[in-house]
């Protein structure tokens, strides 16, 4: 690419970019006159007013003059994420200890007057914003700056990449709106309605067009890892999303639509989406992020370049094939529920291989450990990988199943991943990334992040101690019988047991978010390029106190 | 290659692969070999378990495994098994009557354990676990009963339910005296006066006196000229200060101040609860476990038989 031929590619970008959202927003038009459905014609008018800014920011940003800024890395959309990541970070973490209150204290925290305030309509506000807003837009953010850095090439595509990042986040706030009206499909981790779906699949395709582009004008010779990763995680998502949401929508100009597959089908295609959401979102991206991350921090090689290829090679392959463990003792044909178990239970060490990768990376740097909570968190998210990679083949074998299926064990399970792995290996990024975008020595304080560490951990322990009590007792009481071969204990006595181990979830949930918004302050300080009385050095000092 | 080989990392001794990205090499480490040995034996493991287990799709069918094993037989078979065990029991329960079965320690701990299982899976959400109720939610372990508590009244309310969707539902309609406008707040007031004289607590004597007339001409058609109800119509007896419609724990404190505030709303807006019917969802047997199952928890009152009671005895005892 040479500098002659960027200004009409530039031109061109703009246009095509414009031309995308006037055709979506001239439907936008049609369908809020058209529709009957007030809160499809809400959204209608949301998407409107989205396409017209989107419209008037290509048009702003095109007459602004282009000069050096051309050559250099985007780094202006990193930031936008890393912002983006930690506002809704915490805005998710906050309804999760919301809902975590209202299992607990069902009659404290439950507003008849305020609907959209019930668990169903607030957990999957939770899930949507913790995994897809806070995760989704720490994988954007991390894949647009490792890809430049790792090919020595500015992000592809001039201002399809805002488009990725602005499309994204319309979809995220049609997805949460919709959630609080009652609008949904009403499958888990994919709520959102047909309309929103398609969105997505177009902002999708653009980043996925940003990102192999970025690949394509390279000046490394090779891939590096990360990249194969990210890879997968933008193509795998794509496949998973359109076919579990192929849907027929009722009407073109309606907001509700029904869903191509029924029964076991259905539900089958379902958890091959739910499962490998779990794989290629929370898994395979975040393992990007930890393939750049930890080496950078800790300023050590990676430890076996062979072990990333076979581990990623064999983690693609069988992941995809694990879903239907989601669906044991169900109406899913027996040879089907085999074949997710004995692929979970292979599962086992294409995920570790990414553990081991990540934590011998450190031999040669393990004192940093003590000193740099940064690689800290790095690491212990990586130890929580391979806790909860081993959990997972464990409660797929059937007859551990048959104890855990729908106990709150599940949900522990879920959490030692969540805010073990994709939260700290997240927190760890975003305190790496930040003071090496706004350009800033060093963080505004490592003793906030060695708070933050210290909170947040003992948060995931009692949340996943907590769980995995009240899970395992749940299950055996479900299936205790007394002499005469009735139940033991009815529904409601189990639910009874359980109120304990709720507050002390409850109580995990506050302590994690806690630690999330020290982390948010410390950011935004770095960010202001303060640092912290107690920690200025004198070399530091000077450095850090003019204003900039 | 040769070239790569010359970069050695310093820490570890081990060759890079001779990339940078960013700062970043790659080792030229071999996989490790406990890594690979449990990959090839989870392997192994799934290749055994598929020769086992019913596991691949073929064209017209899957492979059954070599065990040939399918869980909905397996759980079929239990399932009829546990079936005819308790067969003859369930079959004795329907044969015989109330007192014969109350004569019977084998087959009554039978019907209350059975009746028990059910209880905790159909009727604790509304009665409680321990069936001690709730406000509004009748507390079966005590001798108040709105629709009767013999065996056979108790089943007859589990069968068809209160206000439910079946045809022969029990059904009683207070009318909403404060709401619809029959009594103006300050009769209300003095009617719920009078309520709370009836069940022996401090009322206030004036009001309590022009309660008495407003009582005699609006409530006492169904509730009774003495306030002791009426199980034929479902009204509640008034009398034994164990108000359905008030907080439990105010009603087990006698909270006159909570109480009468309840009595008022009852009076204000006569609202009545639902219990379900139960005849399409549990089999007549169950039905049965679960009536002797209620009735055993304190409250069960004797069947009066109508053959065996002396005449002066059934005219004690008009409503049942």
């Amino acid at each position: 690419m040479t500098a002659a031929v960027k200004t009409p590619r530039t031109g061109f970008d703009a246009l095509s970019v414009g031309v995308v959202l006037a055709a979506v927003g001239a439907y936008a038009l049609v369908a809020a006159a058209r529709t009957h459905e007030a809160m499809f014609q809400i959204h209608m008018y949301v998407l409107l007013a989205a396409m017209a800014l989107g419209v008037v920011g290509v048009i702003v940003s095109g007459a602004k003059p282009k000069s050096a800024a051309q050559s250099t890395y985007n780094d202006e959309i990193v930031k936008a994420g890393v912002i983006a990541a930690m506002f809704f970070g915490v805005v998710g973490m906050l309804v999760g200890v919301v809902i975590a209150l209202q299992l607990a204290f069902p009659s404290q925290f439950y507003f008849p007057e305020l609907g959209f305030l019930n668990f169903g309509r607030l957990r999957p506000l939770h899930t949507s914003a913790v995994i897809f807003a806070f995760g989704g837009n720490v994988l954007i953010a991390t894949s647009f700056y490792v890809v430049q850095r790792t090919t020595k090439a500015r992000l592809a595509g001039g201002v399809w990449a805002w488009f990725v990042f602005w499309g994204y986040q319309l979809f995220l706030a049609l997805a949460a709106s919709g959630y609080l009206m009652g609008i949904t499909e009403g499958k888990e981790y994919a709520e959102p309605e047909w309309y929103a779906d398609l969105w997505l699949t177009i902002v999708w395709v653009a980043y996925l067009g940003v990102f192999l582009g970025t690949i394509w004008k390279r000046k490394e010779p090779h891939i590096y890892v990360a990249n194969w990763f990210y890879l997968a995680f933008i193509v795998t998502i794509a496949m998973l999303h359109i076919v579990n949401n192929l849907a027929l929508p009722v009407d073109a100009f309606a907001g509700t639509s029904v869903s191509l597959m029924a029964g076991v089908q259905s539900a089958l295609t379902q958890w091959w989406y739910g499962h490998n959401a779990v794989g290629f979102f929370l898994t395979a991206g975040f393992l990007a992020i930890m393939y750049y991350f930890i080496p950078k921090q800790a300023n050590r090689p990676v430890y076996s370049y062979r072990l990333s290829i076979v581990h990623f090679w064999a983690l693609i392959f069988i992941y995809i094939w694990a879903g239907p463990h989601h669906l044991h003792y169900t109406a899913l044909p027996q040879w089907a529920q085999t074949l997710g178990m004995t692929f979970s239970v292979m599962l086992w060490m294409p995920s570790w291989g990414g553990m081991v990768n990540g934590l011998m990376t450190l031999s040669g740097a393990w004192d940093k450990l003590r000193t740099d909570p940064v690689l800290r968190m790095l690491v212990v998210s990586v130890a929580f990988y391979g806790m909860s990679t081993f959990e997972g083949p464990v409660m797929s074998i059937r007859a551990v199943n048959a104890l855990s299926h729908y106990t709150d064990w599940t949900i522990g399970h879920v959490h030692s991943g969540a805010l073990g792995w994709v939260g700290f290996v997240s927190f760890g990024a975003l305190y790496a990334l930040t003071p090496w975008l706004w350009k800033r020595e060093r963080l505004y304080s490592l003793r906030l992040v060695d708070l933050h560490f210290w909170i947040a951990t003992v948060g995931i322990l009692l949340y996943i101690a907590a769980m995995w009590v009240a899970g395992i007792m749940q299950g055996l009481m479900w299936r205790a019988y007394n002499d005469l071969g009735f139940l033991q204990y009815s529904f409601v006595e189990t639910v009874q047991a359980m109120h304990p181990y709720y507050i002390i979830r409850a109580l995990g949930g506050v302590l994690y978010l806690i630690g999330a918004l020290v982390m948010a302050y410390n950011l935004w300080r770095t960010a202001r390029g303060d640092v912290a009385i107690q920690e200025r050095t004198p070399a530091s000092a000077p450095a850090a106190v003019p204003a900039e | 290659m040769s070239e790569h080989k010359k970069d050695i990392d310093a820490h570890s001794g081990v060759a890079t692969t001779g990339h940078e990205w960013d700062g970043i090499k790659e080792l030229d480490n071999p996989l490790p070999r406990w890594w690979l040995i449990i990959f090839y034996a989870t392997i192994a493991f799934s290749v055994v378990y598929w020769v086992m287990m019913p596991a691949w799709p073929t064209l017209t069918g899957f492979t059954h495994g070599v065990r040939n094993y399918s869980d909905r037989a397996v759980v079929a078979q239990e399932l009829s098994a546990l079936k005819a065990q308790r067969a003859p029991e369930f079959e004795r329960l329907m044969q015989v009557s109330a007192e014969q079965a109350e004569q019977d320690p084998a087959l009554m701990n039978f019907a209350r354990a059975a009746g028990k299982a059910a209880f905790g899976d159909n009727c604790a959400t509304c009665h409680g676990a321990g069936a001690q109720g709730g406000k509004g939610y009748p507390n079966l372990n005590d001798n108040v009963w709105l629709w009767g508590g013999t065996l056979d009244d108790i089943e007859h309310t589990i069968r068809v339910g209160i206000r439910s969707t079946h045809a022969d539902a029990r059904f009683s309609q207070m009318p909403a005296f404060g709401k619809d406008g029959l009594l103006t707040e300050a009769q209300v007031t003095d009617a719920a006066e009078y309520v709370v004289k009836l069940a022996g607590g401090p009322a206030k004597d004036a009001a309590a006196v022009r309660g008495a007339t407003i009582f005699g001409e609006q409530c006492a058609a169904c509730h009774g000229a003495d306030g002791k109800g009426d199980r034929t119509q479902g009204a509640p007896n008034l009398t034994t200060g164990l108000f359905l419609k008030a907080d439990p724990a105010a009603v087990a404190s006698k909270d006159w101040t909570s109480l009468r505030g309840s009595i008022v709303a009852q009076i204000t807006t006569g609202s009545g609860g639902v219990m379900p019917t139960w005849e399409q969802r549990l089999d007549p047997a169950t039905i049965r476990a679960l009536a002797i199952y209620v009735h055993s928890l304190g409250g069960g009152e004797a069947t009066v038989d109508p053959a065996a009671a002396t005449p002066a005895a059934a005219a004690t005892n008009p409503t049942r």
